[in-house]
């Protein structure tokens, strides 16, 4: 996080609130080239709904990222674009996105700016064929105009993308969410805000369940992801027999300018390589990222490829050393980290309790 | 750094990777006929360790799983493997056989070379009657290449035992007092210049063995007693590499017309992290401690090799799950191997913890 300038988002008369980061999470880091400002947020939020941004007009960022959904599209499994369109991956939410290292579950985005410019042009995503469309609709509509020079102080014909992507990772880095039952407790001091039941899973977390090693917490904060990659051998058997096949041909292919973000999104078996597909290192093979465990409760189901419907099967996936059922075979470039637990039942149901009480008050169930 | 540049180091980075995928990386001062360059893989103590019935520790068998898998993932594929030792822990049929049927997945043509947790149960009889003679050599493209059973030691120590498990345990401790050094034996040094007469001095020569053919530290068994003995039958050719494997570590060196590279093993590192004490485990007992591998990832600072050779040199490559890969290769200008990345910046050793 070098190039991050910590700033902390003070709140002005315009409606930004976060005079501090909730309880439980750092600052969130700002790009010196991308400071925050209230009508930046406010473009960003509205291009995230803007549904001209598609190729038919149907779907905007929010198609995949509902704020009632904790930003993603519980319960599908696969996100859906223009057409019903269906991709490879799960959508992860982008309430503490702004933390992330790199974005995406490959990784291959280092930023917010640099995700939010791939969906739109993606064939199974929002299906334009160029950025063209938005600079018309920004650079025309009143209301864009109005805020890009608000927000950036540019005249229509100086808008370009980048100010787009800019705007549009302002929103996303005012959805921080912390101050759950658990960070009451953790580093708020009171006792009563979590059960007893989730002190003991989160004893189960720390301890014989393995979790804390990869979903990591710090003594001021916890973000419950390493921001590595690993391959815990979900969805891997699709491939493992023609891997290497799989992985030279798709490696000539991105020599000659195949897309990563177009092959893993459209191609089933591509998917899997995971962040392989970013790096070319055989150490990376089937590998994704660590997903952050707030509002988890929320967003099933789980897993890169929402293979895993609860957060039960989660937990027995785990104890059964990365396997959904006993007699499943294990690939051989499974992360060195994963084993089998063998908890017990009640401590998978104690695990559970503690990973319900991660869940923000403002995306706790009404 | 801004953004902008992380991003395009990023995406230099996925550039060089692709690239990584042929790793032959020094074709420009290579064989002038680049016929003869190859790479082959080198894989190594695996210490495949069985429990009771078909149980073996998870953890050694998934170190040898996945450097068999990533051999296997070579493009091109290597022309050879060589196995550097210490496939089984304590030597029985059960270790060999289980550490064979892993390795049977490999797709190119394995050579092995015996390592004293192979040898000490039964004096590599076993072993022979799977895997042939313990020493031995070949020819491949322009280079001479010589296998050596480097683990040997005194009569009076092997006979004086009262069971060949008791002897078997106390060579599988690495800094035992009671062990006894490694050594090459004159009758394999006999055989050496025999073999190496044959062979004409501009033609460059590898030779394989399981302990270093050079004096590191006697008290850990870095260690083979006649390594001067066999340096001299070497000290005419006018290139000379030797890998070793034994020590679970990265180490390089030259000593003459000699180059070393040693060879990371697959399943634990030395000398053993802190972290290993933390539960009971399988490892043999925990003597000397170090600092460094992350307790839940069982990979760290384990690893595995792929080797480029050209003009009779060698450049390493060390495959280091969990860990950024390091190449050492031969430099030609200070006649001797480097770290192609660490050799000028060194890194500071930690001092506390």
């Amino acid at each position: 996080m070098r190039n991050m300038m910590f700033a902390i988002m003070l709140g002005t008369a315009a409606g930004m609130a976060q005079a501090a980061p909730p309880l439980g999470l750092p600052p969130v880091p700002v790009p010196a080239d991308n400071p925050q400002n209230p009508a930046k947020v406010r473009l960003g939020e509205k291009l995230f709904h803007d549904k001209r941004f598609s190729s038919t007009g149907e779907v905007s960022c929010a198609t995949c990222h509902q704020r009632e959904k904790v930003f993603t599209d519980s319960p599908l499994r696969v996100s859906r674009g223009i057409r019903g369109l269906t991709g490879t991956r799960n959508a992860p939410t982008v309430v503490n996105a702004a933390y992330m290292h790199t974005l995406f579950w490959d990784g291959r985005e280092p930023d917010l700016e640099g995700q939010a410019g791939q969906p739109f042009l993606n064939p199974v995503e929002m299906g334009l064929k160029n950025y063209d469309p938005i600079l018309e609709v920004v650079r025309s509509d009143r209301q864009y105009r109005k805020l890009f020079k608000q927000a950036f102080g540019l005249e229509p014909k100086q808008i370009t993308m980048r100010h787009v992507v800019q705007a549009i990772a302002s929103f996303e880095r005012t959805l921080v969410s912390g101050d759950s039952p658990f960070d009451r407790w953790y580093f708020g001091g009171d006792e009563k805000a979590m059960s007893e039941q989730a002190k003991r899973g989160f004893k189960v977390f720390l301890g014989k369940g393995r979790c804390v090693s990869c979903h990591t917490i710090s003594q001021t904060h916890a973000l419950f992801t390493d921001n590595r990659f690993h391959n815990l051998n979900v969805g891997f058997a699709r491939i493992d027999k023609d891997v290497r096949e799989l992985a030279v041909a798709f490696m000539q292919a991105r020599k000659k300018g195949t897309s990563v973000d177009v092959a893993v999104l459209s191609n089933k078996n591509t998917s899997e390589l995971g962040r392989f597909a970013v790096t070319g290192e055989w150490r990376d093979m089937g590998a994704f990222k660590t997903p952050t465990l707030r509002n988890v409760a929320r967003t099933a189901p789980y897993m890169h490829d929402g293979s895993l419907e609860t957060l039960e099967d989660v937990v027995n996936f785990y104890d059964k050393g990365g396997r959904v059922e006993d007699d499943d075979p294990v690939n051989a470039f499974q992360s060195g980290g994963i084993r089998p637990l063998n908890l017990s039942d009640d401590e998978k149901a104690d695990l559970v309790a503690f990973l319900e009480a991660l869940t923000s008050p403002e995306y706790a169930k009404k | 750094m801004n953004t902008l540049s992380r991003r395009s180091f990023l995406k230099r980075g996925a550039g060089a990777a692709i690239g990584g995928l042929l790793p032959l990386s020094l074709v420009e001062v290579a064989f002038a006929d680049k016929r003869r360059n190859f790479t082959f893989a080198y894989i190594s103590d695996s210490h495949i360790q069985h429990i009771k019935g078909n149980q073996f520790v998870r953890n050694w068998d998934r170190g040898l799983i996945r450097a068999v898998a990533e051999t296997n993932l070579m493009d091109p594929k290597p022309d050879f493997v060589m196995y550097g030792g210490d496939l089984a822990q304590l030597g029985t049929k059960a270790e060999l056989d289980h550490g064979l049927e892993l390795l049977g997945a490999l797709r190119p043509h394995t050579r092995f070379v015996m390592g004293e947790h192979d040898y000490y149960l039964d004096l590599g009889e076993y072993w022979s009657k799977l895997l042939g003679p313990q020493y031995y050599s070949f020819d491949h493209k322009g280079v001479h290449f010589v296998v050596l059973n480097s683990i040997l030691t005194y009569d009076k120590w092997i006979n004086k035992w009262s069971t060949p498990e008791e002897r078997m345990n106390v060579m599988a401790g690495l800094d035992n007092p009671l062990g006894s050094p490694f050594m090459v034996g004159a009758k394999q040094r006999a055989w050496l210049k025999q073999d190496l007469a044959k062979v004409s001095k501009d033609t460059p020569v590898v030779v394989f063995s399981h302990s270093p053919l050079q004096k590191i530290y006697k008290g850990w068994n870095f260690w083979t007693e006649d390594a001067e003995q066999v340096q001299a039958l070497l000290k005419p050719f006018k290139q000379v590499t030797v890998f070793y494997g034994h020590v679970h570590q990265i180490q390089y060196n030259q000593i003459g017309n000699i180059s070393f590279y040693s060879a990371m093993a697959t399943a634990w590192p030395w000398p053993y992290p802190a972290t290993y004490n933390q539960k009971p485990s399988h490892l043999p007992k925990l003597t000397v401690e170090m600092n460094r591998a992350d307790p839940f990832f069982e990979r760290d600072a384990t690893g595995w090799q792929f080797i480029d050779v050209w003009s009779g040199r060698a450049t390493v490559h060390y495959s280091l799950p969990e860990n950024t890969p390091r190449t050492v290769a031969y430099n030609p200008k200070t006649r001797r191997p480097e770290d192609t990345r660490y050799q000028k910046k060194r890194i500071p050793p930690q001092k506390h913890y």
